[in-house]
């Protein structure tokens, strides 16, 4: 075990870190510390242009390989990257949706063409993407999906009808991924396809979703008569779920340690506003806040166990991974509960009427969101001991 | 940056799991925890001279393995999951890392070289009786008489206290308080003045002891470091301890969680397993979550006390890494044991299964060098004061 970064690794850092100090001014200045998770909605088209900029340094896509027009770094250099990204306060990336999920699928399960077609709009950041996976039927059952794709003949493209929910992004984005039932009989995860299909067509309507927080970064999507190039089908059609599940597998990458920088900015928030109103002196909050503290320092070793690969106990199977999604959703969640109870009776006022939410404000309510999407936590238990653990399945309710 | 065992930690891991699952069965547990001194000097003898576990971090220099705190920690790790009844603890973890921190050469050169031939035990001993495991817990003294040392005084919850053979002592200046005037001390156990006692706990897997000093003479050689400058010392030695019982909380979560998985996939009810049920499954994937966490937060204080014994750029992260790992380590083994006893339900309540065994050692370790609210204040003191 090594915990250190070799001197090559820490010059890099230097430079990430400088090039952000050097760009991340000016009319980049507002977005600092903005547009993360639950706060998606603010400077959308801000952070398009901060997108392209991050293109022109060439940092995006670090992780690609160059042939596919990224930076070719190192697993080391990624999480570098990553952490320098969230200390400097970078806005939350517009393009992370193409850049960790379509990219990487479309690399790892697309044509030539779809690669050429594709990639280089992600790299330069012009092209955005959003997931068409949860539909109203298929929320933790993702495989009970009913859109459906037909293939036209006559016109030689696909047709797809049905309805996607929880798509966020979807009404800034050029592009969506879809699983949609090619076979029309087909149930569970047969039978699927996995489509790249253009957002702006009469066929597509997308419509926000109002969140708890009174803001909307979550839409829902409809497809009436929708069509798909017959070359924009990634793997054959009924493979859509081997596809869709090759993806899950890149959504555990390094950008986790980027999350984890956003957590500790959030916890640093509250150290301080801690020692300013005096919650700082509670025992009771002093335990709760070295525990959050305590916890997250355990994420990061979490993390680091996951990028080097290795299970702890058996080296087959890495249980680390397995239980990070519970792990940090259900930290962050009383992160948000700990947020308001250092506030005290302050943590009621808004910024503004009518309904302006502080940055921990509406931390607390969007981390409710955390123990519920990707998997809520009662899938991930089911997950964990399926798979961790090897305890049986639940049978299966009868198909209605 | 490799965050993983090598090959051959992998197989000190691999080689110590297999040794101990032979030598520390259910049975063997049960019958080393009824004697008074709580280990089977045959079985220490064997790990003395087949293992030489006592040796593992000893620097070659002096006799030992000269391997790092990783190896220790994973060893570690692997007694606590079977619940290895032997002076370790406090042999190893407790008084080499003593010696290490603030031993002069000439006192590593001797008692490191007897610890690790296997013919001396030792154990350190600190807490008058205090909840904290920390600087006012020192209430035994010491002072000059001439040019020799007068100890009196007494210390509770002294591991192995009544059969190390090899004492090392915190004793305060008379007069002093906090982190002022403490020294530390090595002396051999049967030294005239000092009175040992069993103290019978409820954990029986690990023992304990108080130590009365009256009128305790010592020579100039048995002062380790400089004389009312011990604290930073101890603070260190206890920061190095707690993480590797730590380890060995770790040990013993996998161990209830491979327990309980066990258990709850031959328990049948309403003509199902248990292990089917989703109320047991979710039990069982928050033990699996809490057991890898507290394992992640293991290796990585491992690593930060292999750098605090032997220098490099995470040394300065001893106490934090050591009150993060002792914490969690500490709610996670205790809750593991709890939710354990529950889903093996009735049985888990009797004395024939295991399952009471890890109950009690999780409390015991739990609340020895500070239990989780108390290294919580500590992360909370260097985070809001």
């Amino acid at each position: 075990m090594k915990l250190s970064f070799s001197p090559e690794d820490e010059q890099f850092r230097q430079e990430v870190a400088a090039w952000l100090q050097q760009n991340l001014t000016g009319e980049f200045e507002k977005l600092r510390y903005r547009g993360g998770p639950g706060d998606e909605h603010m400077f959308p088209e801000e952070r398009k242009v901060w997108e392209r900029k991050l293109a022109e340094g060439g940092w995006t896509c670090v992780g690609w390989a160059k042939e596919y027009g990224g930076r070719g770094c190192s697993i080391e250099q990624q999480v570098i990257f990553f952490e320098e990204y969230a200390r400097a306060g970078a806005p939350g990336r517009v393009g992370h949706i193409g850049e960790g999920l379509a990219g990487p699928t479309i690399i790892a399960f697309g044509t030539q063409e779809q690669k050429e077609k594709y990639l280089p709009g992600i790299v330069a950041g012009t092209q955005l993407w959003c997931q068409g996976y949860s539909e109203p039927s298929a929320g933790s059952d993702l495989a009970n999906v009913k859109t459906k794709a037909r293939f036209d003949e006559a016109r030689g493209k696909w047709i797809i009808n049905g309805q996607k929910v929880w798509t966020s992004l979807a009404h800034e984005s050029e592009y969506c991924f879809v699983i949609a039932r090619t076979e029309p009989d087909s149930v569970a995860h047969k039978g699927l396809g996995f489509f790249l299909i253009e957002m702006d067509q009469p066929g597509i309507e997308v419509r926000p979703i109002e969140q708890i927080t009174g803001t909307s970064e979550f839409n829902e999507v409809f497809f009436d008569d929708a069509v798909c190039d017959a070359g924009d089908i990634v793997g054959a059609p009924g493979d859509g779920w081997k596809v869709a599940m090759g993806l899950l597998g890149f959504e555990r990458g390094v950008s986790t340690l980027g999350q984890q920088m956003q957590f500790q900015n959030e916890l640093d928030e509250i150290v301080r506003l801690a020692k300013s109103n005096g919650a700082a002196q509670d025992p009771v909050i002093r335990q709760r806040i070295a525990g959050a503290h305590a916890e997250l320092k355990i994420m990061r070793y979490n993390s680091m166990r996951i990028l080097s690969g290795q299970s702890g106990s058996d080296g087959a199977l890495q249980k680390e991974a397995l239980i990070y999604k519970l792990f940090w959703s259900t930290w962050h969640r009383s992160l948000g509960e700990l947020a308001m109870d250092v506030l005290g009776p302050e943590c009621e006022i808004l910024e503004d009427g009518p309904y302006e939410l502080s940055r921990l404000q509406s931390m607390y309510l969007f981390v409710r969101a955390d123990t519920i999407y990707g998997g809520t936590n009662q899938i991930q238990r089911n997950i964990i001991a399926e798979r961790g653990l090897g305890m049986p399945r639940e049978p299966k309710g009868a198909a209605k | 940056m490799e965050f993983a065992f090598t090959q051959e930690q992998d197989m000190i891991r691999e080689t110590a799991a297999a040794f101990l699952a032979e030598v520390s069965d259910s049975a063997a547990i049960r019958r080393a925890m009824v004697t008074e001194t709580g280990y089977d000097p045959q079985l220490w003898s064997r790990i003395c001279t087949e293992m030489y576990w006592q040796a593992i971090h000893v620097p070659e220099a002096s006799g030992g393995m000269g391997l790092g705190y990783v190896e220790l920690v994973a060893t570690m790790e692997q007694m606590g999951r079977s619940l290895l009844c032997s002076p370790f603890f406090a042999t190893v973890c407790l008084a080499v890392n003593a010696l290490r921190v603030a031993g002069n050469e000439a006192q590593q050169a001797y008692w490191l070289g007897q610890i690790c031939e296997g013919s001396v035990t030792a154990t350190l001993a600190f807490n008058g009786g205090s909840r904290h495991a920390d600087a006012e817990a020192i209430t035994a003294t010491w002072q000059r008489d001439g040019d020799r040392y007068v100890l009196n005084g007494d210390y509770r919850y002294v591991i192995d206290g009544h059969s190390a053979d090899l004492l090392i002592v915190a004793a305060r200046a008379e007069g002093t308080s906090g982190a002022e005037g403490i020294s530390l001390f090595l002396l051999p156990a049967h030294t005239v003045g000092v009175t040992r006692a069993w103290l019978p706990t409820m954990d029986q897997t690990r023992k304990q002891a108080t130590v009365h000093m009256s009128g305790v003479m010592l020579a100039q050689d048995a002062l380790m470091g400089a004389p009312g400058q011990g604290w930073e010392s101890l603070a260190k030695i206890i920061d190095l301890a707690a993480i590797a019982l730590a380890a060995e909380q770790v040990g013993g979560c996998q161990q209830l969680l491979d327990m309980t998985v066990a258990y709850t996939s031959e328990r049948v009810q309403f003509n199902r397993t248990i292990a089917s049920y989703q109320a047991v499954k979710h039990k069982a994937a928050d033990m699996m979550l809490q057991t890898e966490v507290a394992r992640s937060a293991i290796y990585y204080a491992a690593c930060v006390a292999q750098e605090a014994l032997e220098g490099g750029p995470l040394a300065g992260e001893l106490s934090e890494a050591a009150s993060v790992a002792k914490s969690y380590c500490s709610d996670a083994y205790f809750s593991l044991a709890g939710d354990s006893l529950q889903l093996f339900g009735g049985v888990g309540f009797t004395w024939e299964y295991d399952v009471h065994l890890y109950f009690k050692r999780a409390k015991s370790s739990e609340q020895l060098l500070g239990n989780g609210a108390l290294h919580r204040e500590r992360l909370a003191s260097a985070l809001l004061d």
